[in-house]
């Protein structure tokens, strides 16, 4: 099976201490350390877990600049067979649809059974997957939380619903699915693995090798725009109790009781 | 000889005793030769280890370890059990040699050990064969009886092997007494025909015997003698070709296990053998992943384990029920090397050894992540089998494949892009130094380009980065600004020690913090290191290379105290008994026992109580670095094991001299309820207490004006405050 994985390269939320710049605009991010956007690893694990099941590739691409090879690489550490990078000038400023139009294109180039993304990027929306399938004319389903390949072209696979309930259903491929964490569970890449895939070339696809027209994708293509950053203003604070061991037990049992979780 | 004829004349069958025993040799010889070849099969396919190095100091260990079964004391009943039979055996080495030869050739004597000799030779033999014999009902009755605990065989591990256990030591029971039946026999024989009585050790063994048989009538003791003799040929031979099949094993193995054994202990084993760093990256894969990717020297360990599970007794992890038994590792891999390389039949190989249950893997993630490198195993194992590097080279391998717990990606993955497990930012590194009342009284400088200094205080990430860990560099700051040390720190630029990186097995991720570090300290042109931190301690020590010398804080608080550069005020409340508890990696791993306790010893009016596990017996506290990210399976905390231990010690202070530990007995405390009546202190934090800082400071320290000395008055005074409540002023609440 040929899979698709497209992932993106997000501040780490766990290792960055995130702040609003001074014009309150973006954050700030000198000093910010990047990583893999982490429902995309999730959904590379799971592409290497097809693969190792049934064969086949597992390529992934990001579109961004040259900064996102570092996440490429890491996901071929991982064991990608290989990673693109779609970049171009053109592409700056797009908004969902623009990205989702630059990766349909992308994906018209190479013949995919399986697209994969995260469930959405920690700094977006999740909203390229779901568009993505749309323009291709895939099916799509979102909240992917397990997949099994069936025969004769089809998955099944379930979603995550309300209450941590499952639904499954069979999707006909090719189609386009959005991970879920917790899916499986990411194999380590480590500085040994980086380093092995360190000198493989990454091709690069830019507006005209990809056929678009640049003023489909980028700035003045995009329909949404973002005009504010904010943080929003503390609410009231936790309730610390100040008892005996023995009355915090019995606080905390009521409180429980009263909010209905105790039944 | 007349009487009775010689074993070795004996006919029986057509066949001459001479010609039967020379068949029984040869057989048995060959059986035992084959067997040990089979066995060494994969000691030739493992890892290179490079072993053949300092044959004296080799040498030294087989005379201290070996001979002299330095460790065998550690249990008291079993040591002097097993000193007897080792004694024994070595006494009757001889004895044995010759019995056999006599049965080819009747009248063959040791040289050296004919007439006066050969005699006492012979007193001496009779009571250790006497000796061995008892030792042997003693060790049956044990394992009968008394079933010691650390010998059972939790069923996870598989079936007991007590009846192996019964059966070996019975055969030695049965070759001592066919031994001393044979002398008995021969010696009853020569009294009835008046014949110079060959003497016999009076009560020991043979002597009994041959009292019982005085009176026996000749032609029975012929027989006897026969008898005795060919039943001890066959024991001998049965015993020899049996031994490689299980735990006694070792009576061939230890001597080379004792000589090829780890000489400096302290320091990891590298990824490959005779593979620089640099050479690093052309190794394709990294730790043990298969059998043969042991060393040798790791599969002579297994062969020579003797089961006698004081490893595990002393483990930590084991105590508080963690899927991890040292021996079990070493005994499920002697089991998988007997299976995959049988004595019989052709070898099979290349299954994984960790994880993957349905494929015959014998270990399981979690019991390789287990293990906190305590130590305390290794510096059990009277064979001086060794753990640390296994556990290191396994976790090497699950790296390598990328089989990691989720609760340690993401620590590995901050200190590649932040150099701290925490992912905290490093500019904000130096933060615990602007504490504002601390700042007031005690400048730490960051040497960088603009301050040097001649000594580096490398705090490292938990003392930086934790709000409570910090107090401990505080306390540091101010210990070395009280003897005048013109110190700094590494600032943004001191990166983790990768200790624990190193001993969870990412080498490369080590590699680059060691090496950002290493520069940053030669940058800084410091003379000195001081840490308060061992696990610090010991990767600055011994795995950086080409650093400064480096101390940690203990021993420099000693060292102060014995030149009368620090003098402490008197403990306040009476009520106090403290207790040390030994970091693994300042004690067992670096043998820093005394300096803690002297320094605490110094303290005028501390009252100090030893724990039953203390020095190198110290029990685990739960474990540093990394391992405080991981959620272990286990039915306790080592931590309330460790705090139970001290408050039945009569302490109600826990004194310790890391800042893991302190998390770990901290927790520990909350975790146990005992709140308010337990509590712990780092050994510099209870020192910064207790200084008397109105004293004089000796002149060495005058040489070197430096910031601090300008606010000391002010520092006093806040200190003399706290000091009031030494137990409670540095708790929170």
């Amino acid at each position: 099976m040929e899979i698709l994985v497209c992932v993106r390269r997000v501040p780490d939320t766990s290792e960055n201490e995130i702040e609003l710049n001074s014009a309150g605009n973006d954050i700030e991010r000198d000093d910010l350390v990047y990583s893999i956007n982490e429902p995309d690893n999730y959904a590379v694990e799971e592409a290497l877990q097809i693969v190792a099941r049934v064969g086949g590739n597992v390529t992934v691409a990001t579109v961004g600049g040259e900064d996102d090879e570092e996440v490429l690489r890491r996901e071929m550490a991982m064991g990608a067979n290989h990673g693109v990078l779609i970049t171009d000038e053109a592409f700056n400023g797009s908004d969902g649809k623009g990205i989702a139009t630059i990766l349909k294109a992308f994906v018209q180039k190479g013949s995919y059974d399986l697209i994969l993304t995260g469930v959405q990027a920690e700094d977006g929306g999740a909203q390229v997957g779901g568009m993505l399938a749309a323009l291709l004319d895939y099916p799509f389903a979102s909240l992917v939380n397990s997949i099994e390949v069936l025969d004769g072209k089809k998955l099944k696979i379930s979603r995550e619903i309300e209450g941590g309930n499952k639904e499954i259903s069979e999707i006909d491929l090719p189609c386009v699915l959005s991970i879920q964490t917790g899916i499986n569970e990411p194999r380590y890449v480590g500085m040994k693995g980086i380093r092995q895939v360190a000198a493989i070339p990454i091709p690069t696809f830019g507006v005209s090798n990809l056929g678009l027209e640049p003023s489909a994708v980028g700035e003045a293509a995009a329909k949404v725009k973002r005009v504010d950053y904010f943080v929003p203003t503390l609410g009231k604070g936790a309730e610390i109790l100040h008892g005996s061991r023995e009355e915090n037990i019995d606080k905390v049992l009521e409180l429980v009781a009263a909010k209905g979780g105790l039944k | 000889m007349q009487g009775i004829q010689s074993a070795a004349q004996v006919t029986s069958w057509l066949v001459t005793g001479r010609e039967l025993f020379l068949i029984i040799h040869i057989l048995g010889i060959l059986c035992f030769a084959y067997i040990v070849a089979k066995r060494l099969v994969p000691l030739v396919r493992a890892q290179r280890d490079l072993r053949f190095d300092h044959p004296l100091a080799r040498l030294g260990r087989v005379l201290k370890f070996w001979l002299g079964q330095w460790k065998h004391p550690r249990y008291k009943t079993a040591g002097t059990i097993h000193i007897l039979i080792f004694a024994g055996f070595i006494l009757l080495a001889m004895r044995a040699f010759t019995v056999l030869i006599v049965g080819v050739s009747e009248n063959f004597v040791m040289p050296g050990l004919s007439g006066r000799a050969g005699e006492i030779y012979n007193t001496i033999t009779d009571y250790a064969a006497t000796i061995v014999f008892l030792c042997m009902v003693i060790a049956v009755i044990r394992r009968l009886v008394f079933r010691p605990a650390r010998y059972a065989v939790p069923a996870r591990f598989g079936k007991a092997h007590a009846a192996d256990a019964i059966f070996l030591l019975a055969l030695i029971a049965i070759l001592m007494v066919a031994d001393s039946l044979f002398a008995a026999a021969k010696a009853a024989a020569q009294s009835q025909q008046g014949q110079p009585l060959e003497v016999l050790a009076v009560f020991s063994l043979p002597w009994i015997l041959q009292s019982v048989l005085a009176s026996t009538a000749l032609p029975t003791l012929g027989r006897l003698y026969f008898g005795a003799y060919l039943l001890h040929e066959v024991t001998f031979y049965f015993l020899l070709c049996y031994r490689p099949f299980g735990i006694q094993f070792h009576v061939e193995t230890s001597l080379f296990n004792v000589y090829f054994a780890k000489l400096d202990r302290e320091i990891l084993k590298p990824v490959r053998w005779g593979v620089s760093d640099e050479h690093l990256d052309q190794v394709k894969s990294f730790g043990v992943k298969t059998f043969e990717d042991f060393t040798w020297k790791h599969m002579l360990d297994f062969y020579s384990c003797a089961d006698c599970g004081r490893c595990s007794d002393n483990c930590p992890a084991n105590a508080v029920g963690r899927p991890l038994s040292p021996r079990f590792i070493t005994i499920k891999a002697r089991d998988y090397a007997f299976q995959h390389y049988p004595v019989l039949g052709r070898s099979n190989n290349g299954t994984p050894l960790v994880g993957c249950k349905e494929s015959g893997s014998i270990y399981s993630e979690d019991e390789i992540w287990s293990c906190t490198t305590c130590g305390a195993c290794e510096e059990e194992c009277p064979l001086l089998v060794e753990y640390i590097d296994k556990i290191v080279d396994l976790r090497r391998g699950m790296i390598d494949d990328g089989n990691v717990p989720q609760s340690l990606q993401k620590p590995l993955k901050a200190l590649e892009s932040r150099g701290n497990p925490y992912g905290k930012m490093e500019k904000k590194k130096a933060d615990w130094t602007k504490a504002k009342d601390f700042q007031q009284t005690c400048n730490v400088k960051v040497v960088d380009g603009k301050n040097s200094a001649d000594t580096l205080y490398f705090v490292d990430s938990i003392t930086s980065f934790d709000d409570r860990m910090q107090s401990i560099g505080r306390a540091t700051a101010k210990i070395l600004t009280h003897v005048g040390e013109n110190f700094g720190i590494l600032g943004a630029s001191e990166k983790d020690s990768g200790h624990e990186v190193r001993r969870f097995g990412e080498e490369t991720l080590f590699m680059a913090l060691r090496d950002h570090n290493v520069d940053a300290i030669k940058a800084s042109g410091v003379k000195r290191i001081v840490t308060a931190d061992p696990h610090a301690y010991n990767a600055l020590k011994h795995d950086y290379k080409d650093v400064p010398p480096v101390e940690h804080i203990s021993q420099v608080i000693a060292k102060e105290v014995k030149a009368g550069n620090i003098k402490f005020n008197p403990v306040e409340n009476t009520d106090s008994i403290y207790a040390y508890h030994d970091p693994c990696y300042l004690g067992r791993h670096n043998q820093i026992y005394d300096d803690p306790r002297d320094v605490l010893d110094a303290i005028p009016g501390l009252k100090r109580v030893e724990m039953k596990r203390s020095r190198d017996r110290s029990f685990c506290c739960g474990g540093g670095g990394l391992m405080l990210f991981y959620e272990p399976k286990e039915d306790q905390r080592m931590g309330v094991k460790r705090v139970q231990m001290a408050a039945e010690a009569g302490a109600n202070v826990i004194v310790t001299a890391c800042p893991f530990c302190m998390v770990n007995i901290e927790d520990a405390i909350k975790v146990a309820g005992m709140e308010g009546k337990m509590t712990a202190i780092d050994l510099a934090e209870l020192v910064d207490q207790q200084i008397a800082r109105g004293v004089e400071v000796s002149n060495s320290s005058l040489n070197n004006p430096i910031s601090c000395h300008l606010e000391q008055s002010e520092g006093s005074a806040v200190l003399a405050n706290s000091s009031k409540t030494p137990d409670s002023s540095l708790r929170s609440e």
